[in-house]
């Protein structure tokens, strides 16, 4: 997974399904591992896969018709369980940016904390990108973090997409949140004892 | 003007706010479990750093574990590494583990709370979503990824942003037979799976201040299914009477003093909220769902709605969720058959939860072919359970008393739910394959859950009470 986003064009991969759960993802029955790689292989595994571990050839990531480094996922993806494991599992698989109508907020965390890029556009806008991707699935989508902006290069729809200015900072240049906390060591032993109570 | 509840206990724990930046919010326990946890530690090790603050930080193992013959090793090599590990790390990095064995552990949502170490006014993280379960003892607590269990791991902080605020009302009295999970379920049928994301939502009104402490953390459990950050309730009498005494709870000087200050916890009357719903309890009948998120649901009596009920944008998505749980738009669920019925999870599985169901089956026989599991939230309930004779008249009715866990909430060790198979349960999701690849979850409650076992079907328990 690379360590920092900037600006990407690519095709997309779209699922028009709302409410996309973590254990859609990334099933339960796959979370055993302890180190974080490996967990691509079984993205969207109920999904992608019978009960006799066969592919299913109606769905989307089986169907070579659909690559790219953009996942486009229905209104409020991500719910459901904090698994970080969804995350590195859309890395993994090589996934850089995810875009939906709205996130759900853990998923949204995980997905920063691990370079990718959340984008959050509007229903009308998301419908667009996959009506582009339906009648051309080579459309192309273009990502710009600085500007802040997705376009659809086949039509010359543009969105603005919101993000922290903190998180942006962290994207472009491969911070990490534990980076930025540990040099507030001063700070936390200050608060620490000023608290009233050891709880 | 006056502040919210979630706003004073957020404001007391702010280490630093910078424009522009998350504010760095201290953060008072952290629990961890095997699932969630093993990277974070790497991650520590790879930065040569150790766990912050020791004695802040309580690890149980919960997810992987089997949830019969707990005395025996794990037959799965992949879970028994998982829980190995996390008996490895925390004594590498100085970390009270209630493992398997200890009588302490239990589903960490369930120990927290019976052991006192959840308290009002704290600030609580997990890697684990139903986290907003110790909210209702008036604290913030909340679920995060594995980043960010490192991040509190190395430093007792986390970077957030403020959410904002949303007041839910209960107004009014519940119905015979109608439960504190008929609440929170009737609430997310109304508002569906993201009506709250964003905010963190305080519970508040008649209805909610009757609960007992367990059927608060019921509600609280499931604010995330409503997409919540999380969820709280002012602490009050009831709360404080479920403290005390309790295992790590502040006693004596530091009792009264404790005391002292939790009565101060409340939202004062001018405070304003971004948003605020009401609801009245006595529109609130038994709940189940119907289809494959939370905010699929409706109540006992009522039929699922027909596509033409259904808004245009999400027609898709339902049907694909009613073919998956193989049933029919328009159509009702009572007399449904069920082949399972799971009473567990950290929603249900304490030991009032325990205890309304065995009143209810007792001298009563599941049906044929319904398998009944009761699986209890920690080692305490099921000692409190036998210690009762609970365990007894669970047996006589066929229900299968099994040991602690997540157990067949998940779909992650062992207890699994068969393919195509319909499970009533009193978890908290329904997602395609939650319980199992290919099971059918209808979430509703432990009454809900044993009126099923009994008759073999869909059956609303008020006709039963």
């Amino acid at each position: 997974m690379s360590k920092n986003f900037r600006h990407l064009v690519s095709t997309a991969v779209p699922i028009a399904i709302e409410n996309i759960d973590t254990d859609q993802i990334i099933p339960a029955r796959f979370l055993k591992a302890t180190t974080r790689d490996g967990f691509g292989e079984n993205l969207f595994r109920d999904w992608r896969y019978d009960a006799n571990n066969q592919p299913k050839a109606d769905f989307v990531l089986n169907d070579p018709t659909y690559k790219g480094e953009i996942l486009v996922g229905g209104k409020n993806f991500g719910c459901g369980s904090s698994r970080e494991h969804a995350a590195w599992a859309i890395g993994d698989a090589g996934f850089k940016v995810v875009v939906s109508s709205f996130f759900a907020d853990i998923f949204k965390n995980n997905a920063l904390n691990n370079f990718i890029l959340p984008v959050q556009v509007t229903d009308e806008f998301l419908e667009k990108i996959f009506s582009a991707i339906k009648s051309d699935p080579a459309t192309q989508l273009e990502v710009d973090m600085e500007k802040q902006s997705i376009r659809i290069l086949s039509t010359g729809d543009e969105a603005k997409f919101d993000i922290n200015p903190y998180k942006k900072e962290c994207l472009i240049n491969g911070y990490d949140d534990i980076d930025y906390l540990l040099n507030l060591r001063k700070e936390i032993e200050t608060y620490e004892a000023g608290r009233e109570f050891n709880f | 003007m006056g502040k919210t509840l979630f706003d004073k206990l957020w404001d007391s724990h702010v280490v630093l706010s910078k424009p522009g930046f998350p504010d760095a919010v201290y953060i008072n326990t952290h629990f961890i479990h095997e699932v969630t946890s093993p990277q974070a530690f790497d991650g520590l090790r790879k930065r040569g750093i150790p766990v912050f603050r020791t004695a802040k930080t309580k690890a149980t193992a919960d997810h992987n574990v089997p949830t019969v013959d707990q005395h025996l090793p794990i037959k799965e090599a992949l879970s028994r590494k998982q829980v190995e590990m996390l008996t490895t790390n925390t004594k590498e990095f100085g970390v009270e583990l209630y493992g398997l064995g200890h009588p302490y552990q239990g589903i960490v949502h369930v120990i927290g709370p019976e052991l006192g170490i959840t308290l009002p006014g704290m600030t609580i993280v997990c890697g684990d979503s139903h986290t907003s379960t110790h909210g209702a003892f008036g604290a913030i607590a909340f679920g995060i990824g594995t980043s960010e269990v490192e991040q509190v791991l190395a430093t007792q902080c986390i970077l957030q942003y403020r959410p904002k605020r949303m007041k839910i009302e209960v107004n009014g009295q519940l119905k015979k037979g109608v439960l504190s999970k008929d609440i929170i379920l009737y609430i997310i049928s109304k508002i569906s799976a993201s009506g709250a994301t964003g905010y963190f939502v305080e519970y508040a009104g008649e209805a909610i201040r009757a609960l007992s402490m367990e059927a608060r953390m019921t509600i609280c459990n499931m604010s995330i299914e409503m997409g919540a950050r999380g969820g709280l309730i002012a602490p009050d009498e009831t709360t404080f009477e479920y403290i005390k005494g309790r295992e790590f709870a502040p006693k004596g000087a530091d009792w009264d003093k404790a005391l002292a200050y939790w009565k101060t916890l409340h939202t004062d009357k001018d405070a304003e909220f971004d948003v605020t719903l009401t609801f009245d309890a006595a529109d609130i009948e038994p709940q189940i769902t119907y289809g494959t998120n939370p905010g699929m649901g409706m109540g006992i009596t009522q039929h699922i709605p027909t596509l033409e009920e259904t808004d245009d944008k999400e027609k898709a998505s339902f049907k694909k969720s009613l073919e998956y749980m193989g049933l029919e738009p328009g159509s009702e669920l009572l007399g449904k058959k069920v082949d399972y019925v799971f009473i567990g999870s950290c929603t249900n599985s304490r030991i009032e939860d325990l205890r309304l169901v065995a009143d209810f089956v007792k001298g009563k026989k599941k049906a044929d072919g319904v398998v009944a599991w009761i699986v209890p939230g920690s080692k305490q309930v099921e000692a409190q359970a036998k210690r009762e004779g609970i365990d007894k008249i669970f047996e006589a009715a066929g229900f299968h008393l099994r040991e602690p866990g997540c157990s067949a909430c998940l779909g992650m060790n062992e207890d699994k739910i068969p393919a195509g198979m319909y499970c009533i349960s009193t978890s908290n999701r329904n997602f395609e394959g939650r319980q199992g690849p290919n099971a059918r979850t209808f979430l509703a409650s432990p009454l809900s859950a044993a009126a099923a076992a009994i008759t073999g079907k869909v059956t609303d328990v008020r006709e039963l009470v």
